[in-house]
């Protein structure tokens, strides 16, 4: 079902818009980590990482700084290599064809230096398509459809982690990886990335976000992944972390507390 | 004799001096050909070189840095070896033509043009690079993606070619043979006439160069300067 598209529309229309329909059904890929380890030079990252997650709904990993969250998130999206380990989808190793089904958006969005349409269309043509209705439904859908042909990179933070999100949405992905992607937004900024998120992740997306906002993932998350010094230490339900963690060391986070094993 | 070099390069110019604005002409023919192919060949190079880091990549990055420092009469000897009668292909009868000329400053300011190319691209490509995995660009997409996103900045690295193209004469003068209405360019006709005595025309074409170079300089500067206020350099 498309809704009639506005291009000149100036504010997101979260939860109206209807992206064109996905030109194959979603993979509902469910994933597994096996006995994952990373080190760099010695130093080990993250320690024999066991996790199965859902095909569907909105995971967020949480953990204090250095806990290896956003390593992790790469090891998932393929774009690192665990030095140990196996990562599965579907029980199937990770392939450059299931990697296309799958997006990222990082802490500080790494746009083109062109306008914000051009941003989204070298993603739509590298994927061999041409959909500028796609590209114009995204850009109304983070309310950047006034904005479509100024630089990218003269955007606000806030536009411009949007228009992230909308690239990584114009591969029509069944995963999308989010590291940090509204850490240095404001609370205005992050409510409407964090609809669109919902919205999505409603139609069948699902997200893995890596986050130091408890609200926030207390707001739009169904389960939280807990890492501690690179181990997960809990991963439950996001109603039964927030109202009662396990470990210590999620406890103390929670508290605004530091954690020393 | 500053003061009649400007006047003979005032009447030179406005006389509209064909024998001048053949040697202007040829001078610009060969310098932005050979400023042509040097882009074509060392922009893919430089880009090839940024873009992967394979065994044997800092070896050819030490071989490029050192290609670029190569006196221009060794550049022009090596052409002239080459293209002479008995090199391996003089059958083709290049020698004291604006092509072996085109050839010898391609040679000069392709090196140049890859060891400049490949920092501003790796400079872009470390910013890029997560990005790029995340999207499985392939290595063409990565370098063509590259290439478009830092044109602005390679744009000076143009102008630097350009500037030793057109500042050129070791090299034209061997190979060229600095033969009148045939391969003779600025740099060499003002060699010359400094060796016949004429200075005043030396230097009149000495400044008819020079404010050609800073005209070009001038255009390319300010397509550079009104791209980073768009934030696209």
């Amino acid at each position: 079902m498309h809704n009639v598209i506005d291009i000149n529309a100036n504010k997101p229309v979260v939860g109206t818009t209807r992206l064109p329909t996905k030109a194959q059904p979603s993979r509902r890929s469910k994933l597994e980590l096996n006995n994952i380890s990373y080190s760099v030079n010695g130093k080990r990252i993250l320690q024999n990482i066991k996790l199965n997650l859902p095909p569907q709904g909105i995971t967020a990993i949480m953990g204090f700084n250095g806990a290896g969250k956003s390593i992790l998130l790469k090891i998932m999206h393929g774009i690192l290599k665990p030095t140990t380990g196996t990562v599965l989808w579907n029980q199937q190793p990770s392939d450059a064809k299931h990697r296309l089904t799958q997006s990222m958006v990082f802490q500080k969005p790494v746009l083109l230096r062109r306008s914000a349409k051009a941003n989204i269309d070298f993603v739509i043509k590298q994927r061999g398509t041409h959909k500028p209705a796609l590209r114009n439904a995204l850009l109304v859908k983070v309310g950047l459809a006034n904005k479509a042909s100024q630089p990218a990179r003269l955007l606000s933070g806030g536009e411009q982690q949007r228009l992230a999100l909308a690239r990584a949405l114009a591969c029509q992905p069944d995963i999308v990886f989010l590291d940090e992607a509204t850490a240095s937004l404001d609370p205005a900024s992050s409510a409407i990335i964090e609809q669109i998120v919902s919205d999505e992740a409603a139609l069948g997306t699902k997200f893995i976000m890596v986050t130091h906002d408890a609200a926030q993932a207390a707001r739009i998350a169904d389960e939280v992944v807990f890492m501690d010094a690179g181990q997960i230490t809990e991963y439950a339900s996001a109603e039964q972390f927030f109202n009662a963690p396990i470990s210590q060391a999620a406890t103390a986070y929670l508290e605004g507390r530091l954690h020393h094993q | 004799m500053q003061e009649s070099a400007i006047n003979l390069a005032v009447q030179l110019i406005i006389s509209a001096n064909p024998d001048l604005f053949e040697i202007i002409g040829l001078s610009l023919r060969v310098s932005l050909s050979s400023v042509v192919l040097s882009l074509v060949f060392g922009l893919s190079l430089g880009a090839f070189l940024a873009t992967d880091h394979f065994r044997g990549r800092q070896l050819i990055n030490v071989l490029i840095n050192a290609l670029m420092s190569m006196p221009p009469v060794v550049v022009g000897l090596f052409v002239y070896l080459a293209i002479s009668r008995s090199g391996p292909l003089g059958w083709l009868g290049l020698l004291y033509t604006p092509t072996a000329m085109i050839i010898a400053q391609t040679m000069l300011i392709t090196p140049l043009v890859a060891a400049l190319s490949r920092q501003v691209i790796e400079d872009l490509y470390n910013e890029y690079r997560e990005q790029f995995l995340s999207l499985q660009l392939t290595r063409p997409q990565r370098m063509k993606a590259l290439l478009w996103d830092a044109r602005y900045s390679l744009l000076t690295v143009a102008l630097a070619g350009l500037g030793r193209a057109l500042s050129e004469v070791g090299a034209v003068i061997i190979v060229g043979g600095n033969i009148e209405h045939l391969t003779r360019v600025m740099t060499t006709a003002i060699a010359l006439e400094t060796s016949k005595g004429d200075l005043a025309l030396a230097l009149a074409l000495g400044l008819i160069l020079l404010s050609l170079a800073l005209l070009i300089n001038i255009l390319l500067s300010s397509l550079n300067i009104s791209a980073r206020r768009q934030a696209y350099a």
